[in-house]
């Protein structure tokens, strides 16, 4: 038998380098990271950061040259089971420039507390690495292992403040829940493959169609669950706001931003490529997710006092906007929906990280996360206080800044669809963006019209690397705004709709 | 013997699994019940692979137990730091933060 295998001849598959070279350059930085760390000295830990830096930006070159020279959808790799297309490059770019502007609010944070610093980048790489590759991901098997890719160094990440109790209790949540999760995951996923004798996503698609069977019934509900605890939709929420309070803040605006964006995307990919013969199943199923979730996060979020537990209601209230369009997506309105939510998540990105900047900027004068500590910021810091303003608004849906357009597409989707369940989800969003204002407008106005809590008013100077992070997510959020035909002309995704024959 | 039977443990290990996770306090009894998931998982996927006749299914439960791993060690670690800081791993305790 052996020796009947060594006699056949081998032949090397041919390997399109250039296609996974973001994944490469991000592997190579990993291990330099991790072996430099060994045997840097303690005052020198700073150099981590500056090279963490450096691994991410130099992973978005091979993403730009793909995206100029590609042209054509490189499917051929890996037996169309790992793509590298439009759709991946635009969200393989977001997660990397997340996770550099990341890097960049974690610097000081880290320096100044007295984490371990080589760790947690090497970690952050790792996670981001696992985003990268949910972009390709099209089989079940590759989106699962992304997945935990992702979500494993995060567990550790939210738990980094190790004595103290609020940060364990934070870890340990988000740890039991996104195990939890997966479990549902892969216990749907296992019907899937079974029912359809297949794991790669375009074959279940094809399989998946006509009258379903109970168990394919079950199956689509678990999976589309599993993925709701990722994107914190009620009611699979209840991890969300303790594991952002107790975080550190960097890595609560990672999980807010880049986890959750690539919880959406494994959502958008499997039921676009897999599940889409099963609308009649998961359209009713999103639908009542996304109204609940929005309703929700808003009611909770109106009575926070703690601000960076209101942004993580409110991003998971804007969670319920970046689903609404899944759930009309089997009305003949598919493509339009893609479009949405990719846009909402291009933009929502830039928004929610220049919200936490902001944040951790202040903080580190004021000590404490209330939303009273903002009191009169206009009057010592009138810089940071004009870009809270912009990050808000925009989070708020206000013209002509970032989510707007974002807003305004979900809506079409919804408008396009025609459906009476479209016209009232349409009817519920629009309430919802009216009450999320007004939280939103409450933290301005204690940035505008409120005096100085303390009588402090001590200018704050940030360090570089914040307003370096501040300066790349206001101008995302301004220009995206006014100019909106930069991105929508990018999140023109015919490729994963072409797939679908639709 | 039917790929069935081995469908109908795995649901029965499944459904114990789940309600370790929801009604346990002790951590180390919800890191079992999760690891009774993954295996239920994990029979599914060999019974379904044998009755496909298809090898992805094997490949798929391999994946499974070295992730499955991966994420009980990070369980154990982070269960070893809450008994450090509070020398307790009931996780009803664990309330600091409401609302």
């Amino acid at each position: 038998m052996i020796s009947s295998l060594l006699a056949q001849a081998w032949t090397a598959p041919t390997i399109d380098w250039h296609a996974i070279a973001p994944e490469l350059v991000l592997i190579a930085g990993i291990n330099l990271v991790l072996l430099i760390d060994l045997w840097l000295d303690e005052s020198k830990k700073w150099a981590m950061a500056t090279l963490t830096g450096f691994v991410m930006l130099g992973a978005v070159i091979p993403v730009v040259t793909l995206a100029v020279l590609g042209g054509d959808v490189r499917d051929a790799i890996f037996d169309g089971r790992y793509v590298v297309d439009e759709y991946a490059l635009i969200l393989k770019a977001l997660f990397l420039l997340v996770g550099y502007v990341v890097v960049l609010l974690s610097q000081n944070e880290l320096e100044e507390g007295g984490y371990y610093q080589g760790e947690f980048y090497v970690l952050m790489m790792v996670s981001v690495l696992g985003m990268v590759m949910m972009a390709s991901s099209r089989d079940l098997l590759s989106v699962f292992v992304a997945l935990e890719l992702l979500s494993i160094p995060a567990y550790m990440m939210a738990a980094w403040r190790k004595r103290d109790v609020k940060s364990n209790e934070a870890g340990v949540k988000y740890y039991l829940l996104g195990v939890f999760a997966s479990g549902v995951l892969l216990y749907g996923m296992s019907f899937l493959y079974g029912t359809t004798g297949s794991t790669k996503l375009t074959e279940i698609g094809a399989a998946l169609s006509g009258d379903l069977t109970g168990m394919q019934v079950l199956a689509v509900v678990f999976v589309v669950a599993g993925f709701a605890f990722k994107i914190s939709a009620v009611p699979f929420h209840t991890w969300a706001p303790d594991t952002y309070e107790g975080a550190p803040t960097p890595v609560t605006a990672f999980l807010s931003v880049a986890s959750k964006s690539a919880g959406f995307v494994a959502l958008l990919t499997v039921l676009y490529l897999g599940l889409y013969g099963a609308d009649e199943v998961h359209g009713p199923f999103i639908w009542a997710m996304a109204a609940l979730t929005m309703t929700v996060g808003n009611m909770v979020a109106l009575r926070q006092t703690n601000i960076v537990r209101m942004l993580a209601y409110s991003s998971v209230s804007q969670g319920g906007f970046i689903l609404m369009p899944l759930a009309v997506m089997g009305t003949g309105v598919a493509e339009s929906s893609l479009r949405a939510v990719v846009i909402y998540l291009l933009i929502y990105a830039f928004s929610n990280l220049g919200a936490f900047a902001v944040i951790i900027a202040v903080a580190r004068k004021t000590r404490s996360g209330e939303i009273s500590s903002f009191g009169g910021l206009m009057s010592y810091a009138p810089g940071l206080g004009v870009l809270m303003t912009i990050f808000l608004a925009s989070l708020a849906g206000i013209p002509p800044l970032g989510i707007w357009i974002a807003k305004l597409q979900a809506f079409k989707a919804l408008i396009d669809a025609g459906s009476t369940s479209a016209y009232v989800l349409a009817i519920i969003a629009a309430v919802n963006t009216v009450i999320a204002a007004g939280y939103y407008m409450r933290v301005l106005r204690q940035i505008w019209m409120s005096p100085v809590p303390d009588g402090d008013t001590t200018p704050i100077s940030p360090p570089s690397s914040i307003w370096l992070a501040l300066g790349i997510t206001a101008a995302g959020t301004v220009v995206l705004g006014i100019l909106p035909g930069l991105v929508l002309r990018f999140a023109d995704l015919p490729d994963l709709t072409g797939a679908l024959g639709l | 013997m039917y790929a069935v039977n081995f469908l109908i443990l795995a649901a029965v290990l499944f459904s114990i699994g789940v309600f370790g996770v929801i009604a346990r306090r002790n951590a180390v009894m919800v890191l079992m019940s999760i690891e009774l998931i993954l295996n239920s998982v994990n029979l599914n996927l060999i019974a379904f692979a044998m009755m496909n006749n298809s090898p992805e299914g094997h490949v798929f439960a391999l994946y499974v137990i070295a992730v499955a791993a991966a994420e009980v060690g990070v369980g154990l670690a982070m269960v070893l730091m809450i008994y450090r800081n509070r020398r307790s791993i009931a996780l009803d305790e664990l309330s600091v933060m409401k609302g």
